[in-house]
């Protein structure tokens, strides 16, 4: 456990030193919260809630599946990596230091979110919501967590740069997290409760104001966790496969 | 005592075959050098003692365990390869990360003293010169006070200043009582630390000796000349002719034997002298009748 930490601050060192990764995946989330959410639902205490809540799925869906599926892929290509492995430890306070760390990025990149919602809109939270809010990031961040982690493992990393990039779109639009809850163009409404980031965004809505979550969007949530995590298990066997047996 | 220990290991890359029942034993305060040339086998080899990967058949033990166990390895020292280091963490960082793994690791400022890094620590990794580079992934292998290091071609790439710190470096550790297992391809570098060499060909140990004995094997040359009869020839430990007409001498005393043609009044023409190397050296003495090996 004290070394998963060390990894973890390292890993956060390096990519604090490059702050683009966290900029990415912080600046995409505020442009679109100050370009839509803002100037239409800012008026509405209720509306600018569940769009800020949109929004953070929207943001911790971008980080995760970037910074697994980029980093972990890039680092697969540095020596750096096989040589962790001759220290006295095994892989796993290094994977469990890259999880950690990809917590941690998760959350930051969240803030100017937050800041933006509490200062230009009339979105309101109950402290007791807020809590349950930063609790349910951690829970809607395994099934991306999880898809950033297979793309990174499968693929090489330019491959899952772009990967990442097309995936993670499309999920966005056809979950709805760029409409209000409900409201979305019909035929995302009918798609939406088979995508994860349907299911993530609705336990989102629940933690923030009284959202009924839909049960097929939740079961199919932990449908693609299951599939997620077996995809991710296998990429991940095959890589240790290929370059450590 | 054995540190670590390789016995009839086999590796196959899939069609491939890099290492080919190889025997190796690393006794404590020993300082082996690794010698052969690109692809013989030398990382595969050192990958497999220090628990990266998995021999195909035969078995690997390292002070007494499993090399891929945790275990095994907190009294193993390692270097990473130079372009591996994280280029965007300082000196100091990298050196703390790794101490971190260790239960009494060498202070930082005495480490980075003894490589002459210490002006360095607060530099980024990214910003070293090759040869900073080469030091810092140098001294990482030693910040874990191991009883066993391992260095992949330490030296490879670095000038002759470079080169001579880090092989002071080597020496002292040894000289404390320190083991190692260093790989090299140059004879030069072998010579000048270890005591006893073990030269891999094609995936097979060719030899594993004294420095002395691997010497006088390493030197052969090889005498070119185009003649129609040769008589027998002293000090020739192999004969080969090509279809283009040309002999070929291999010896371990080349002026002797141009000595000895010239003396016989043999007519030759295009006489040419060359080294050979290290592995057609040890390829051509081991496929030679008498055994090199000790």
């Amino acid at each position: 456990m004290q070394l998963a930490l060390v990894h973890a601050r390292y890993q956060l060192l390096e990519t604090v030193r490059i702050p683009v990764a966290i900029f990415g995946s912080a600046f995409f989330p505020a442009a679109a919260m100050l370009f839509f959410v803002v100037p239409f639902a800012g008026k509405d205490p209720q509306g600018a809630t569940f769009a800020t809540a949109a929004m953070v799925t929207f943001s911790v869906m971008s980080a995760n599946i970037f910074q697994y599926g980029v980093g972990v892929a890039e680092d697969r290509a540095q020596p750096w990596n096989p040589y962790t492995r001759t220290l006295p430890a095994g892989s796993a306070p290094r994977f469990a230091g890259r999880i950690l760390a990809g917590l941690a990025v998760s959350y930051l990149s969240l803030i100017p979110l937050v800041v933006i919602a509490a200062t230009l809109t009339s979105a309101r939270i109950e402290p007791a919501a807020f809590l349950l809010a930063l609790a349910t990031v951690t829970v809607i961040s395994v099934p991306f967590t999880l898809m950033g982690l297979a793309i990174g493992y499968a693929l090489p990393s330019k491959a899952a740069i772009v990967v990442a990039q097309l995936v993670f779109f499309p999920l966005a639009f056809g979950g709805g997290l760029l409409s209000a809850p409900d409201q979305a163009p019909g035929f995302i409404e009918a798609i939406a409760p088979y995508l994860p980031t349907r299911g993530a965004v609705e336990l989102m809505w629940a933690a923030v104001g009284g959202y009924s979550v839909n049960p097929l969007s939740l079961v199919m949530l932990g449908v693609w966790v299951v599939v997620l995590a077996a995809l991710a298990g296998w990429a991940y066997r095959r890589d240790e496969g290929r370059r450590f047996s | 005592m054995n540190l670590t220990r390789a016995e009839r290991v086999s590796r196959r890359y899939g069609d491939i075959l890099a290492l080919d029942q190889v025997d190796l034993d690393v006794r404590a305060g020993e300082l082996v050098g690794l010698l052969g040339p690109n692809g013989a086998g030398k990382s595969t080899l050192l990958n497999l003692l220090v628990g990266l990967r998995r021999p195909s058949s035969g078995r690997v033990e390292l002070f007494g365990g499993d090399p891929r166990t945790p275990a095994a390895r907190r009294q193993l020292g390692v270097t990473p390869q130079e372009t591996g280091l994280p280029g965007s963490l300082r000196v100091g960082e990298v050196v703390d990360f790794v101490s971190a793994h260790y239960p009494d690791p060498v202070p930082r400022a005495e480490l980075l003293d003894r490589f002459g890094l210490t002006e360095q620590t607060r530099r980024q990794c990214g910003g070293l010169s090759g040869g900073q580079k080469r030091r810092l992934a140098v001294a990482l292998a030693f910040v874990g006070r191991p009883r066993l290091v391992v260095l992949d071609e330490p030296t490879t790439g670095l000038d002759v200043e470079a080169r001579h710190t880090l092989w002071e470096a080597i020496r002292a550790f040894h000289a404390d009582g320190g083991t190692v297992l260093l790989s090299s391809h140059y004879l030069e570098e072998v010579e000048a630390l270890a005591q006893r060499v073990v030269v891999i060909g094609k995936g097979r140990v060719l030899a594993d000796d004294s420095v002395e004995a691997v010497r006088a094997v390493v030197g052969v040359r090889r005498v070119s000349l185009t003649a129609d009869v040769l008589p027998a020839l002293p000090g020739v430990v192999r004969t080969e002719r090509t279809d283009d007409g040309r002999t070929h001498l291999l010896t371990a005393d080349a002026d002797q034997l141009v000595r000895d043609l010239v003396t016989t009044g043999v007519d030759f023409r295009d006489l040419e002298v060359r080294p050979t190397s290290l592995e057609e050296a040890f390829l051509a003495i081991t496929s030679a009748t008498q055994p090199v090996s000790a």
